[in-house]
């Protein structure tokens, strides 16, 4: 099938375009940006009149509950929301139950995403045998699965022993480690940042010297060991400033951030809203104008939805016994606009962000549109407003602090591998 | 963002917290106890009908038999129907949620919740989720709130100062997990005490707790000083566990309430104390059966204190 999307606005971070150029694409590859190649015949015209025409949307956290959660959500559901919101790959932790950590696990959950044939999936592997933090997992044997990287996701790894020979080993055949930064006995039973809103609303918190501690033991480690090392969901501005200081130090490391900490803080929680319990937890106004400042100067690589859906009974508790997430897969792009809007920021170097830098830190060939790639695209009406409600979200969780916002950005068709996986009115 | 105590008219809705109440509530409830409260020299409280055919619903999902019984006492004397459920944290592994349980009861056709939970931000939970001719008050909720003891004890402390505008008010001991502290400090602020002072060693005081406009000490003597009004807090035993403080005995040593450290203190300030109090803990029992003490006659205002805000939330 030939297609080709005319009349939009490509904008292709990674190859600096932001021009109205024409996408031509055969056997789900692009062959052509601007004027046809020879010989082709179109059977599919887009007019994208209107529309940014940008690479498909990589996530680097996107929890889809398969295998263990399926009340709370399925892979049916979550690559439903994941498309409708113009994600085209991404990469999910192992935090399912079981965990990711067996090859078995992971080959069936590659199967049944390629089943469905939606966004690509990219399985981030249990870094210790059942998140546990006491045995290695097959990294080698997982990777041959098809995992991308290791991580505990948001599982405690208390022996630093563990820790070191985990990314040594990781750091033999080359693995990335991706690691949330918190000291497990530091943030013991907390729900909120520690500051002026847990004081008055008495919340159990956590300090940033959680984040910043276990950051400090991550760094040493990967200048020990040699590991590929990335930070997800940093939330502190102290963690920000120490991952800048890394990498001018020369330490080759990545850091993602939440689109919820890119906009929100503690302030939001209100009167006890459970949708903004959420791990790491929302901070102060200082840290979030940090993590902003962070995302800017390049320090913070990309931006996640940390797509986390949860079923509404487990949201209609109490803050601290209220399960915690938020569903976000729809929301990625709007935020990141909305992001790029507030910073005074060019559109191709924010959709950087969700595109071509998380494609460098899951190592992959996508995030771009240059001939020969995977025509994977999403073709967005950037000005079109759209009210965040549960009507309106394709993910089976209807969990976000966003919900009553009107936002800005509505995807209009999303292609994998030169297929329209998504299209709306 | 609406604060979820008052309806649209501004008038209280729910009791839920003493934080973002009018003063002008906070001054209504208490002339209204003042009403409850028989003559000058009495403290008996007279029986009205006030809740003649209402349902006041005590659901207590952690245990307090005086809170409880206080709060009987207040409805009964307004002469409401009164349910006790002492519901205890095990409902929940029952596999009923709370909302579950409201919702029975709410279809008892309950006119009034009285709740008290473990957990942070439970009443107000309960109070989004009732139809609006069904009204809330929290008898505390994890460490966040407890507003009808910090009005008894605004009630305790205009009975014996007459006035909040010229006073030293020190509230002592362990403020962090103290949901008494938390609604006392907003009482006492909105009211227009000048200065509310806290006194704890660090362990036991929350971050950045200067932003509710207190001052902090960690000294009593120079905490003390020149008071008008001690608050003291009762200090949980497991306490000692949590590395918070070596031991019960070390802690009275330095902040627990004696006569000598009183002595910094107003010669006519009172002292006060929620209840139940650990005696050779926080407060030395002569200083709780002393002169100064007001611990008895709290209560006795607590229950007016209770008639009055049961009593105007059952007018909306």
């Amino acid at each position: 099938m030939n297609i080709q999307i005319k009349n939009g606005r490509l904008v292709d971070p990674k190859n600096g375009i932001d021009a109205q150029q024409d996408l031509f694409i055969a056997s789900g590859r692009v062959v052509a940006v601007g004027s046809a190649p020879a010989g082709f015949v179109a059977d599919n015209v887009i007019d994208a009149a209107g529309l940014v025409v940008m690479p498909g949307l990589i996530d680097l956290s996107a929890r889809l509950r398969e295998p263990g959660y399926e009340y709370k959500a399925t892979l049916e559901s979550e690559m439903e929301a994941a498309v409708a919101g113009g994600i085209t790959s991404l990469a999910c932790p192992p935090d399912t139950d079981p965990p990711l950590d067996e090859p078995g696990l992971v080959e069936m959950l590659k199967h049944r995403a390629r089943q469905l044939n939606q966004a690509h999936l990219y399985p981030v592997g249990a870094l210790t045998h059942g998140l546990k933090g006491i045995e290695l997992t097959e990294m080698a044997e997982l990777t041959d699965a098809g995992c991308v990287a290791f991580s505990q996701a948001d599982a405690p790894l208390i022996d630093t022993r563990v820790l070191m020979r985990s990314m040594q080993y990781a750091a033999t055949f080359g693995y990335s480690v991706w690691l949330r930064a918190q000291d497990s006995f530091l943030a013991k039973d907390g729900v909120a940042h520690d500051g002026e809103v847990a004081t008055r609303l008495g919340l159990p918190s956590i300090p940033v010297c959680a984040e910043t501690i276990a950051l400090s033991t991550m760094l040493q480690l990967a200048r020990e060991t040699g590991a590929r090392l990335h930070i997800c969901r940093i939330s502190s501005a102290e963690g920000v400033a120490m991952v800048r200081a890394a990498k001018q130090q020369g330490l080759s490391l990545t850091c993602d951030v939440s689109m919820n900490h890119t906009h929100l803080s503690e302030m939001d929680i209100g009167f006890f809203d459970s949708n903004c319990h959420l791990v790491p937890p929302l901070r102060s106004l200082r840290d979030r104008e940090a993590l902003r400042a962070g995302l800017l100067d390049g320090t913070i690589d990309a931006m996640c939805s940390n797509h986390s859906p949860v079923d509404d009974d487990a949201k209609q508790l109490p803050f601290a016994e209220a399960e915690v997430g938020a569903t976000g897969a729809e929301l990625l792009l709007p935020l990141v606009l909305k992001w790029a809007e507030q910073a005074k920021l060019p559109l191709v170097e924010a959709l950087a962000k969700v595109s071509s830098q998380p494609a460098r830190i899951l190592g992959l060939d996508a995030g771009h549109l240059a001939v020969g790639v995977a025509a994977d695209v999403c073709l967005f009406d950037p000005e079109c407003y759209w009210k965040v409600e549960p009507a309106a979200l394709k993910s089976q969780g209807k969990n976000t602090p966003f919900l009553g916002m009107e936002l800005r950005g509505k995807v209009r068709y999303t292609l994998v591998n030169g297929q329209v996986v998504y299209q709306s009115a | 963002m609406n604060n979820p105590q008052l309806n649209k008219n501004g008038e209280l809705q729910h009791l839920l917290s003493t934080e973002g109440l009018p003063a002008r509530i906070l001054l209504d409830i208490l002339d209204r106890a003042a009403g409850f409260v028989g003559g000058v020299d009495s403290n008996e409280i007279k029986k009205v009908p006030l809740l003649q055919g209402k349902s006041v619903f005590n659901i207590f999902f952690e245990n307090s038999t005086r809170t409880r019984t206080t709060f009987e006492i207040a409805a009964k004397r307004l002469s409401a129907d009164v349910v006790n459920l002492n519901i205890g944290s095990s409902s929940t592994s029952k596999g009923e949620t709370l909302l579950d349980t409201v919702d029975n009861l709410c279809a008892m056709h309950a006119d009034m919740f009285i709740v008290r939970h473990s957990q942070s931000g439970a009443a107000h939970l309960i109070a989004r989720h009732v139809a609006p001719n069904i009204h809330v008050i929290n008898a505390g909720d994890g460490r966040h709130a407890h507003p009808t003891q910090a009005l008894l004890d605004m009630y305790t402390i205009r009975h014996y100062k007459r006035e909040f505008h010229n006073l030293r008010v020190a509230i002592v001991g362990d403020v962090l997990h103290s949901r008494v502290a938390r609604s006392q400090i907003h009482a006492l602020t909105t009211l227009g005490v000048p200065e509310v002072r806290v006194i704890a060693p660090k362990t036991l005081l929350p971050t950045d707790v200067e932003k509710l406009g207190v001052h902090v000490y960690h000294d009593m003597a120079q905490g003390l000083k020149d008071v008008d009004v001690v608050m003291m807090l009762r200090l949980q035993n497991e306490r000692m566990q949590g590395a918070l403080l070596p031991s019960a005995q070390e802690f009275f040593k330095y902040y627990g309430l004696t006569q000598d450290k009183l002595a910094q203190a107003r010669p006519d300030a009172i002292v006060m104390h929620p209840g139940p109090m650990n005696r050779g803990v926080e407060i030395d029992s002569s200083v709780a059966d002393g002169s100064h003490s007001v611990i008895l006659p709290q209560v006795t205002f607590g229950i007016a204190v209770r008639m009055a805000v049961m009593s105007l939330l059952a007018e909306r």
